[in-house]
């Protein structure tokens, strides 16, 4: 046995017979675990929407999947948005990929002004509304995303019901440098955002990330990550693109004038 | 079957006679990385021990049918395959900690300890002592990480597993936190004191002088 292992019929026989098993193997695992992953991957998206408007806390503790799930069901409603008329569309919101439409020649275009590097802009976007008890509107959460200084990242805007003050934005996905643009994902820096408002008494955007304290200390202004600029002007930028004309500007026009009521 | 004592001798003989990272000097690069808390800490020796002690079995088990001249193929496929699926049963049943975890469970791939005990030892080694020698090898590793975690997250973090032990002045406690211990360099630091204590304490793992 042990003299001829060498020989190149043998050679190809492990080497495709390893790689055979080892295949089944991988996909197997892949295929099993696929939907326990899925159901995870939402779970945790729902957990952050959650966080954005306030409803759950992470700092305090784990939160329970049972929790999130009740919470979500309870008060978060998704509905689709046209973003060029800003009027909802029928279709299934929680099913709805907004990053694959993006992709899509077909349900995606490029933005004229594209200040967030983001290439294409899906036409429809998902907003999630959030009510309180009676049924009373309590925060609008808006997606938004932009490139930073290595990766695109991913956040959710919640909005109070009068959709200009700020209630929370939560940084989900990114990969900037941890410790220094990382730093969006800090509750502390997250903390910052609450409370200030996004547009003027004259209804400009106004909001700003700024390094200059005299304005950080208003309501238009939020510190920037030090030692962090790039991904800082990417969050402003972010901003300044979800919420202007290709963004989700007609979509709050119409929701002022009691679109969401 | 090999006795007892030799088989205790496979399964303890890493942790500080012959640790993989203290005096093999191997896998420093994650633990540099993983250990600012003890969890993820915790959760990348389950997954490294898991893996390097299943490739010493798959491997052990057909040494005498792989080929030499593919043989270090032979192994990384079977390490890789390992990984993968380490990686999914992560992301399924604990998603939160994989993505802290996020690209070092996929690099115990490169992880030199997986490799160089199979090489080392697993194609040498009946299936049983190098599956024994594979879980040694992990929970080596594994004792270098916590301590270096159990540090790094108490000193740098004022907490234990996210239980607050000491608290922080910015939680309005007393403590203030050593930001350089939340930062990779730390654990250089605090693993070269590591292999100090263990070599005082065991002279003969002193390298002869040149």
């Amino acid at each position: 046995m042990a003299s001829n292992k060498d020989s190149f019929g043998r050679t190809l026989f492990v080497v495709v017979g390893l790689c055979l098993i080892c295949s089944v193997l991988v996909s197997t695992a892949a295929v099993v675990l696929k939907p326990i992953q899925q159901e995870n991957k939402l779970l945790d998206k729902q957990k952050y929407i959650l966080e954005a408007a306030s409803l759950i806390n992470t700092k305090e503790g784990n939160v329970t999947k049972a929790d999130i799930l009740s919470k979500y069901n309870q008060y978060v409603e998704a509905r689709l948005v046209d973003l060029k008329t800003g009027e909802f569309v029928d279709g299934d919101a929680n099913a709805y990929d907004q990053r694959k439409a993006s992709r899509d020649l077909s349900t995606s275009s490029i933005p004229e002004n594209d200040i967030a590097s983001i290439k294409r802009v899906a036409d429809k976007a998902v907003v999630y509304l959030v009510r309180d008890d009676d049924g009373k509107l309590t925060s609008v959460i808006l997606p938004i995303h932009g490139y930073g200084l290595w990766s695109t990242m991913y956040a959710f805007l919640a909005l109070e019901a009068d959709l200009n003050t700020i209630q929370g934005l939560v940084y989900y996905d990114q990969a900037e440098t941890p410790g220094l643009g990382g730093e969006v994902e800090n509750p502390k820096w997250k903390a910052l955002w609450n409370g200030k408002q996004l547009f003027d008494e004259q209804g400009n955007f106004a909001i700003s990330v700024t390094k200059n304290p005299a304005v950080a200390n208003t309501v238009y202004g939020v510190d920037a990550l030090s030692g962090a600029t790039l991904t800082s002007n990417g969050v402003q930028h972010s901003l300044q693109f979800w919420l202007g004309k290709e963004g989700f500007a007609s979509f709050i026009a119409k929701a002022r004038n009691g679109g969401l009521s | 079957m090999a006795d007892v004592k030799e088989l205790k001798q496979v399964l303890t003989g890493p942790i500080i006679n012959n640790n993989p990272i203290a005096l093999q000097i191997l896998g420093v690069c994650s633990a540099l990385a993983v250990t600012t808390k003890l969890e993820t800490a915790l959760v990348m020796t389950i997954a490294l021990t898991a893996v390097t002690a299943f490739s010493n079995l798959f491997i052990s088990l057909i040494r005498n049918h792989i080929p030499s001249s593919v043989r270090i193929i032979v192994q990384m496929t079977i390490i890789a395959s390992l990984v993968i699926v380490v990686d999914q049963v992560l992301q399924a049943y604990a998603y939160a900690i994989s993505k802290q975890l996020s690209v070092f469970v996929g690099l115990i791939i490169t992880n030199c300890i997986v490799m160089g005990r199979a090489e080392a030892y697993a194609m040498k080694t009946p299936p049983m002592m190098s599956f024994m020698d594979g879980i040694g090898n992990g929970l080596g590793y594994g004792v270098i990480l916590l301590s270096v975690g159990f540090f790094r997250e108490l000193f740098g973090n004022g907490s234990l597993f996210g239980v607050e032990i000491l608290s922080k002045i910015s939680d309005g406690g007393w403590y203030q936190p050593n930001g350089l211990l939340l930062l990779p360099p730390s654990a250089f630091f605090l693993i070269g004191g590591f292999i100090w204590l263990i070599r005082t304490y065991k002279p003969e793992q002193v390298e002869a002088k040149g």
